[in-house]
């Protein structure tokens, strides 16, 4: 399978990317590590005109301590964060949550922000975002701005980013010593999540979910009924309150809701422990 | 347009479409078919090569991201009739039947004992899950991988 034909461009830095996409609007699209736009290219289900490769932009590649959060560059790999010693100790999740992304041969490519930016609910990365309140820097031809995490994910493989605004960085509140686990259902070991539950667990609960609907999800019905001082077992039962499933060949939706009660249930027990 | 890259040593120049994959790039214009196109969806492993070190899965990867990189496919790996401890352990061990896998399961390999040198058993399997074999069961890729990084101690 081979993508459509599409003209190339090589982005020297952030500024050039946002120039290209500035000439080039809609026709254009960013490629990063290229680990979701490319099977989506050999697929044709996408077909850009042109291809803005940012991948050498070494600029949006770090991660540092900024006081009481963490900044990571957009174009950081999955397996700078797995390896970080700056997350190691400042935000232990985060690490945690990039070694389950893929394989190491997806991870050794694929990038935060691109998994990010391409607002899959099934990945794994946006949900841990969103259930640690992260912000999103998204700069564009009049300037940057911030989105938080909450705001960030519109739909399905939909955010608010526009065709000219590149996302450069996403800002990480600090978890220390919070209580962390990330159940990931699966039926090979490196497939997407069936359906996936993290847990952070720091002073009060935040609980995310991966597959359950369009967007990444947080578990609202279950941190109520947990700050309401429901038991663990009780409060799982409220997993699937407020979600949307879908049904695929890997499990109907039905199922779907099944799994997000034992796996919340089992990420809140592992994140308590 | 151009692309060059080192391919096993050498340098490899040649005009393309910018769509061009890097296991086409490798296959069908330098002519090197030891790495294998299996799923072709980024899932098997089987087009699995070091770009820069790193394992790599060729089939999702543009030969002009790799421009100016250093590629190594499983023909690159021998110093002449001399194995790779890699290759010579899965030789050793029995770690293929139909040998499909095996080129992208070694590159995995030599990605993995470079990341982590003395790997446990839960390293191994994890190191290698973006590897499909469909033959082995995988117990004796396992004890390959072991072996190798014993045999480098």
């Amino acid at each position: 399978m081979i993508p459509a034909p599409f003209d190339y461009q090589r982005a020297g830095s952030a500024d050039e990317a946002i120039a290209a996409l500035a000439e080039h609007g809609d026709e254009a699209k960013l490629l990063a590590g290229g680990m979701s736009l490319l099977p989506l290219m050999k697929l044709r289900l996408a077909t850009p005109a042109v291809l803005v490769d940012i991948g050498r932009v070494r600029e949006l590649s770090y991660v540092r301590d900024a006081g009481d959060h963490v900044e990571v560059g957009a174009l950081t790999r999955h397996r700078d964060l797995e390896t970080s010693d700056v997350l190691a100790e400042h935000c232990a999740p985060l690490r945690t949550v990039a070694s389950e992304v893929g394989d190491n041969q997806v991870r050794h490519r694929g990038t935060i922000g691109g998994s990010v930016s391409h607002g899959d609910p099934a990945s794994d990365l946006p949900a841990l975002l969103l259930a640690l309140d992260a912000v999103f820097v998204v700069r564009g031809p009049a300037g940057e701005r911030t989105v938080s995490a909450t705001e960030f994910f519109r739909g399905f493989l939909e955010t608010v980013l526009e065709p000219d605004e590149l996302l450069t960085e996403i800002k990480v509140p600090k978890t220390p010593g919070a209580g962390f686990s990330y159940q990931k259902f699966q039926r090979r070991a490196q497939d997407w999540a069936i359906v996936g539950a993290m847990a952070v667990r720091n002073g009060g609960t935040r609980v995310a979910l991966v597959n359950m609907g369009g967007t990444p999800l947080r578990a609202v019905a279950v941190e109520e009924a947990l700050t309401s001082g429901a038991s663990i077992e009780e409060a799982a039962e409220r997993a699937a309150d407020g979600t949307d499933p879908p049904g695929d060949i890997h499990a109907t939706p039905e199922y779907r809701e099944h799994l997000a009660r034992v796996l919340v249930r089992r990420a809140l027990d592992a994140a308590s422990g | 347009m151009q692309v060059e890259l080192t391919v096993n040593g050498g340098s490899q120049r040649h005009d393309v479409e910018p769509r061009t994959l890097l296991v086409q790039f490798l296959r069908e214009v330098v002519g090197l078919t030891g790495t294998k196109i299996g799923c072709d969806t980024s899932s098997c492993g089987a087009c699995t090569v070091l770009v820069d070190g790193e394992s790599v899965k060729s089939c999702t990867m543009l030969a002009a991201q790799a421009d100016g990189s250093e590629v190594t496919t499983i023909e690159g790996l021998a110093r002449g009739d001399d194995l790779h401890p890699v290759q010579a352990s899965f030789h050793e061990e029995h770690a293929l039947q139909c040998g499909f896998c095996t080129a992208g399961m070694v590159m995995a390999t030599v990605s993995l004992l470079d990341e982590i040198p003395h790997p446990s058993e839960r390293d191994v399997r994890l190191g290698l899950e973006g590897n499909l074999c469909r033959c082995t069961g995988y117990h004796n890729i396992v004890r390959a991988v072991l072996a190798a990084a014993e045999a480098t101690r």
